[in-house]
């Protein structure tokens, strides 16, 4: 639930590019955009390859599961949304790509690099966030 | 056969500001401060210069940072060479690279290569001038906005997920990140220039306050306001300059940006092991060979992993390389003389660069150590760019 006492954080929202992404949140898919000349991955969503450069593209529905790669627990108020302490996270998708999200479900101390995680939707009103909890 | 570069140009011309909570002058007037001392430094006439190489800090991109209009306002008119050039940390190296490489081929004879910045207001915090959040927008567009909204702020956020990856993987611990910033903090205290000059404990280390744990206060670098130039020139006629010329042995770059994907980790294997190769190679020496190093280091994290990618030690084993305190004084591995980014002053790539030509012409005083062979290096990005300096007081 947001906070109403503090001001609102930052919400993405969809391009072009990512419209695929952002659909699939709302429905509580994680879509991935995949290169149909060489299947690398694009995270974020872009024109082009950053393998090949090739500008050809599919979504595909990904398994929503990876590992910390690493994290952090900010300290430091940056954004006057945020409440600190909270953690980083950067976890590598099973598919390869990595992401940064948030952990949810777990204490900051327990958090460990390599542990095996699953995508968990944080629903707002007109966008999905892919948060990660412990799998 | 040696390389024709090596030893071909010299630095000839240091220009400094005063550094830190320095108030009253745009980055403009401070760039134009350390120009004017570096061209009396190395006894030059101001049309004399025929080259201007600009390199903006943070407020290049938050606003007020130098840019082409440095040129006027410092009535350069002869120039042959000029450019505003971006490689973020790694600049300052690679400005002394582009600028030698011109003079080598007959396209200058002395080249300017100022970084000046001015992001500290009076009364504000010196992080606010970094954090980013306040820029944020409301909704950032597309995927790169999940990491705002995730809470992904500024350089520290980057830089703290790189060490907690190595510590990780590695076993690098809190006393070996420690050490480092106690041993620059003892250089620091003989460097008149040095913003932080009262001696830390590692005790005092583990007891500042988080920033992003795992980086405590005292892993960070501080924020400046100041400038730095430098002069280059053709080592043929640097010899009857008036200061001490540092050689440029060798030079490299290193940008392995960042996929962020599987198979690609610059967080601990950086753009420094690229730049390495070409630098050392150049230059005819290997990390057996350095006397001192000038590293750039933004964070201790920085430090330590620049150290395995020269092959100081091996990838993994910086943090035990570390530990007995072989970079500070009295150590066999002197390393960031002057205090460093983390407690002299924060000038991007200029820190390591100015304190390895004060080293390089023995104008160290109480912390000058055998400069033979200077190993000097800038980072950018979160460990995405690189840039490496050999120097020496010797031509050949």
């Amino acid at each position: 639930m947001a906070d109403t006492e503090t001001p609102a954080r930052p919400l993405p929202e969809a391009d072009d590019e990512s419209a695929p992404f952002f659909e699939g949140g709302m429905k509580g898919i994680l879509r991935l955009m995949k290169c149909t000349d060489c299947g690398a991955f694009r995270l974020p969503a872009r024109k082009h390859c950053d393998t090949c450069l090739s500008q050809g593209f599919e979504w595909v529905d990904a398994s929503g599961r990876g590992k910390v790669f690493t994290f952090s627990i900010m300290h430091q108020q940056f954004h006057p949304g945020f409440k600190v302490p909270y953690n980083l996270a950067t976890i590598e998708l099973d598919e390869g790509p990595r992401i940064n999200t948030n952990l949810v479900g777990i204490a900051d101390d327990d958090i460990r690099v390599g542990m095996d995680v699953v995508v968990d939707w944080e629903q707002h009103e007109d966008v999905a966030l892919p948060k990660f909890r412990p799998a | 056969m040696a390389h024709p570069m090596r030893g071909a140009t010299a630095i000839t011309g240091l220009g400094m500001t005063p550094m830190g909570r320095i108030y009253g002058k745009s980055a403009t007037e401070l760039a134009a401060d350390a120009i004017a001392s570096a061209i009396a430094d190395a006894g030059l006439k101001k049309d004399q210069i025929d080259g201007l190489l600009i390199n903006a800090g943070i407020t290049g991109i938050i606003g007020g940072g130098i840019n082409l209009g440095l040129q006027n306002y410092t009535g350069l008119t002869n120039l042959r060479l000029m450019n505003h050039m971006d490689g973020a940390g790694s600049t300052a190296a690679q400005m002394v690279q582009y600028a030698s490489m011109a003079i080598a081929n007959g396209m200058a004879n002395h080249v300017v290569c100022v970084f000046a910045d001015a992001p500290l207001k009076d009364g504000a915090k010196s992080g606010a001038s970094y954090s980013g959040g306040n820029r944020t927008p409301a909704r950032p567009k597309g995927m790169a906005g999940l990491s705002q909204a995730a809470g992904f702020f500024g350089a520290n956020t980057g830089y703290a997920m790189a060490a907690q990856r190595h510590m990780a993987k590695y076993g690098t611990n809190h006393d070996q990140l420690g050490t480092i910033a106690v041993g620059q903090r003892q250089w620091a205290m003989m460097n008149p220039l040095a913003q932080m000059r009262s001696a830390i404990t590692l005790e005092d280390y583990h007891n500042s306050r988080w920033v992003v744990n795992p980086l405590h206060l005292l892993d960070c670098c501080l924020v400046s306001n100041g400038a730095v130039a430098v002069i280059v020139s053709a080592a043929d006629v640097a010899k009857d300059m008036p200061q001490p010329p540092v050689y440029v042995w060798g030079m490299g770059q290193g940008h392995p940006g960042n996929p962020a994907r599987a198979g690609f980790e610059p967080e601990t294997e950086t753009g420094g092991i690229l730049a390495a190769k070409t630098a050392f190679a150049m230059a005819g020496v290997g990390p057996e060979d350095i006397d001192q190093c000038q590293l750039y280091d933004c964070y201790t994290y920085t430090v330590l992993v620049t150290l395995e990618d020269y092959g100081f030690c091996k990838k993994g084993e910086g943090g035990a390389f570390v530990e007995d305190g072989k970079l500070g004084p009295g150590g066999s591995l002197p390393t960031n003389t002057g205090g460093g980014e983390l407690s002299a002053y924060y000038m991007w790539g200029m820190s390591p660069l100015s304190e390895a030509v004060i080293q390089g012409r023995g104008h160290g005083g109480e912390r000058q150590q055998k400069n033979d062979v200077i190993l000097c290096t800038g980072n950018g990005g979160i460990l995405s760019y690189h840039g490496a300096l050999v120097l020496s007081p010797n031509r050949s």
